[in-house]
């Protein structure tokens, strides 16, 4: 205790004498606090020498492919966002909490604020790893930290904190999680009725194992106890309607989240002493963990959630708990009527100038958008017909099916497979859209740039549908760093009585991998209809830039 | 009725004499004199009939001149007047503040070919051979100030069926002073590997970035992917127009036929359409009066000019 480096002067003094004459508690948090201080200290001397090798070292956590993608895809800077954006698909509020979520423990110095949060195995881990890093450093020699020392400062000011959700494979960042999840009850719960921490399932493939996998057969509700009173009833309900698949979409979800908020708003009572701005908010974060933990948040949904979100920290205060009740309901109305409903109808327009006599339109899966599109073409007696292209294990494209077919569209079902033998009758391609990403590419359900890719080469055009509230500001150029990886078990399939793969948990070298999402280039992409118009793929950000000055 | 006809008539000769007079003008500047001259002499009571009449006066424009610049400068000419805070209580001063507007617009437009000129004269370098494809009055401004300038260079000049406007083209670079050889637009393949660049003109520019322009265009620029020619075009900002076609099917019927032929003749199918759409993918650079922009900036600069 008496040898700490640079004190604050008497201060510091006093509070050791003091802390020498009381009990024994009271002396470890200060050995904690002043070890915590050299560390900040030696820190600050190193962090300009070491900095780069230190990261390099931190990160062998994670595979060196992935680790290299990585850097590259926090270093890419997106055109008019500035460095301090909020970092990818916001999950469970992680970035806005500053003292849930310390960053990554091999880069920075932690905040001040961030000394209660940290148990003692983590600081443990943080000096070894600095430790390790001296130790390299050492032997590689003053050259490299030379090299390091320009992309470091480079790398300083860009480098962003990584989501959660992509990091599942280091367990310091798994810890931190469950703690956090830990950390969001209100303080007068007991830790029993905490939010539960879903736990992955069976082997997971190397390139992905920075993902979670969970299993449709356990879901994360048979682990909350009864009666639960963190989290409101249609929430846990809407939770298990995502993890089960009964409700999916991208529309369809950002639109039951909502409806699912405006029921936790009706039956929300400020308690005394509190302001509702604030406190619906922190309300609202353990729900959206809890979500999270279900299915993880798509683009849509996070940007809803930030609606809401500033909408209720816009509350005047003066404002009476009725008002601002049906304040809020009203908003959340407005937001989807303006958002789904109405831009459906504006696309609908652009998308009906599109159709001509005798088309012949190829759609992939199930999209809310397209099929509405579709169905108002008929309507308006444009001639047409469908050729509706499907896949395993999903099979969403009889649902898309069944809806054409209701009304009268005279529609062919193919499997993908069959791509390249049907496309050259096709003469346009309409595809639904999941999230525009902030550099023009398209994230959608997999398999669709795989039929983006094939109608290029066929010189079929492209068309993707989109409303603007699915434009995010994230930039990816790959499908592997941000994805979601469903049940493995859905790919087993049972035929005359035998299911192959079943017992596939045996085969340690064997392992099944159900991608939900995927990236398609703007080069294939011909035209984007949103609400605003039919925009070039390389346009979004532009909207985005509109949007942005709008609000 | 009678009186809406009178109205064209006098439209339509009005026109016709713009034309005439100077026959350097583009069409579509000619169209915004017409209408300037329509708005000075309108006598309607409220800003939305103006509007109005004003968009009926367009219409009857494309009628004489099926070009897509007339099209798109009279949509510019409507959005750049009403731009303005139009909140005065008296019509007349709301009037005379458009025509203003209208009149600033106008001299923005005729500084315009000057402004694309200036741009794209620095890129034909001493020696160069370029190629071009039918009658432009911008490509000719440009390679005006090329010669002005001093530079050397020699000029390929396609023929351009049904109407060979490319000898026209050719007379007036003869008069300049410029070496310049007419081919047949079979012969674009062949003259290419011969040539530095390429530079064409444009009727109008779509929100893709691609352009619509004399048919032949397309071929050309195809040819000129393949051996990796640079293909520029030059055009002035109020041809950019709001339409997205996606393949040459997609361009509207009314662009593609000379109005004559769309007021006169049923069977559009047997006609031969005078227009075609070349694709931003196969465009390198465009010169516009607002800078010198690549195919995916064109969208950027259409909606700051949209919207």
């Amino acid at each position: 205790m008496a040898d700490c480096g640079e004190a604050n002067g008497p201060e510091r003094k006093n509070e050791i004498v003091r802390a020498k004459n009381e009990e024994k508690e009271l002396t470890k948090e200060e050995k904690q606090r002043l070890r915590k201080e050299k560390k900040q200290q030696k820190k600050q001397k190193e962090k300009k020498d070491d900095k780069g090798s230190s990261e390099k070292s931190g990160r062998e956590k994670t595979l060196d492919p992935l680790s290299a993608s990585q850097v590259l895809s926090t270093q890419s800077p997106t055109q008019k966002v500035p460095a301090s954006a909020p970092i990818p698909v916001p999950p469970s509020g992680a970035p806005s909490h500053s003292s849930g979520a310390p960053s990554h423990s091999s880069s920075g110095a932690p905040s001040p604020a961030d000394k209660p949060a940290k148990s003692k195995a983590e600081l443990k881990a943080e000096r070894r790893a600095r430790q390790e890093a001296d130790r390299a450093s050492k032997q590689q020699g003053s050259s490299s930290s030379s090299k390091t020392k320009a992309p470091a400062s480079d790398l300083n000011p860009v480098v962003k904190r990584l989501p959660e959700h992509v990091q599942v494979d280091d367990p310091a960042v798994v810890k931190r999680l469950a703690k956090k999840l830990e950390r969001q009850q209100t303080r007068p719960h007991s830790s029993a009725k905490k939010i539960p921490l879903r736990s992955d399932y069976g082997y997971k493939v190397s390139l992905f194992s920075h993902l979670h996998q969970y299993s449709r057969k356990a879901p994360l509700t048979q682990l909350l106890s009864i009666p639960s009173s963190v989290i409101h009833p249609s929430i846990v309900r809407l939770g298990l309607q995502y993890s089960q698949g009964i409700v999916t979409g991208s529309n369809a979800r950002s639109v039951a989240l909502l409806h699912a908020f405006k029921q936790v708003i009706m039956d929300y009572s400020t308690p005394p002493n509190e302001e509702l701005s604030r406190d619906l908010v922190n309300k609202l974060k353990p729900y959206i963990s809890f979500l999270n933990q279900c299915r993880p948040l798509s683009a849509s949904m996070g940007n809803a959630i930030k609606y809401i979100k500033k909408e209720i920290s816009n509350i005047p205060s003066q404002y009476k708990e009725e008002e601002a009740k049906t304040k809020l309901l009203e908003c959340i109305d407005k937001y989807i009527d303006e958002k789904v409903v109405l831009a459906a109808k504006a696309i609908s327009k652009y998308a009906i100038e599109k159709i001509s006599d005798g088309d012949v339109i190829l759609v992939y899966g199930c999209s809310s958008l397209v099929n509405h599109i579709l169905c108002e073409a008929f309507d308006k007696n444009r001639k047409f017909r469908v050729i509706v292209v499907d896949s395993r294990p999903r099979l969403e494209g009889r649902e898309a099916l069944r809806r054409l077919v209701q009304i009268g569209i005279s529609c062919t079902y193919v499997l993908i497979s069959a791509l390249s033998y049907v496309l050259p009758e096709v003469s346009k391609v309409f595809l639904g859209a999941h999230a525009l990403l902030a550099n023009g590419y398209v994230m959608s359900r997999v398999g669709t740039s795989q039929i983006a890719l094939v109608a290029r080469a066929f010189n079929v055009p492209v068309l993707v549908c989109c409303e603007t509230y699915k434009f995010c500001e994230r930039v990816q150029t790959d499908s592997f760093v941000s994805n979601e990886l469903d049940d493995p078990d859905e790919l087993m399939v049972t035929r005359k009585g035998k299911t192959q793969l079943e017992d596939w948990h045996d085969l340690s070298t064997l392992g099944l991998l159900n991608l939900v999402y995927d990236v398609t280039p703007p080069d294939f992409v011909d035209l984007v209809i949103t609400d605003l118009g039919m925009i070039p793929c390389t346009s979004v950000p532009v909207v985005l830039r509109v949007k942005n000055v709008d609000q | 009725m009678l009186v809406e006809d009178k109205k064209q008539t006098e439209q339509k000769k009005y026109f016709r004499t713009q034309m005439r007079t100077d026959p350097d003008m583009a069409s579509a500047v000619a169209a915004i004199r017409t209408l300037l001259e329509f708005l000075r002499r309108d006598k309607g009571e409220t800003i939305l009939g103006l509007r109005e009449s004003l968009k009926w006066a367009t219409d009857c424009l494309t009628r004489v001149d099926s070009s897509v610049a007339v099209s798109s400068g009279g949509e510019l000419f409507l959005r750049f007047i009403s731009l303005t805070s139009l909140e005065h209580q008296d019509l007349a001063r709301c009037k005379k503040v458009m025509e203003e507007r209208g009149e600033l617009f106008l001299e923005k437009i005729s500084l315009s070919r000057t402004k694309v000129a200036k741009l794209c004269h620095t890129f034909i370098k001493d020696g160069a051979k370029i190629l071009t494809h039918s009658y432009s009055r911008v490509v000719l401004r440009v390679l005006e100030k090329a010669a002005a300038e001093k530079k050397r260079f020699t000029v390929y000049v396609t023929e351009s069926q049904p109407d060979t406007a490319g000898r026209q083209m050719a007379e007036a670079l003869r008069r300049l002073g410029v070496p310049v050889t007419v081919v047949l637009d079979a012969a674009v393949g062949y003259v290419l590997e011969k040539v530095d660049l390429v530079i064409v003109g444009a009727e109008g520019v779509v929100e893709s970035g691609g352009i619509i322009n004399k048919i032949g265009t397309y071929q050309m620029a195809v040819c000129s992917k393949a051996h990796n020619k640079p293909f520029y075009v030059v055009a002035e900002s109020f041809k950019f127009v709001r339409l997205y076609p996606l393949n040459q099917q997609d361009v509207p019927d009314r662009f593609k036929y000379k109005a004559d032929t769309l007021n006169n003749v049923s069977e559009l199918s047997k006609e031969h359409p005078v227009i075609d759409y070349t694709p931003p993918s196969l465009i390198t650079l465009l010169f516009t009066d607002l800078g010198v922009l690549t195919p995916s900036a064109v969208s950027d600069e259409l909606i700051k000019l949209y919207l």
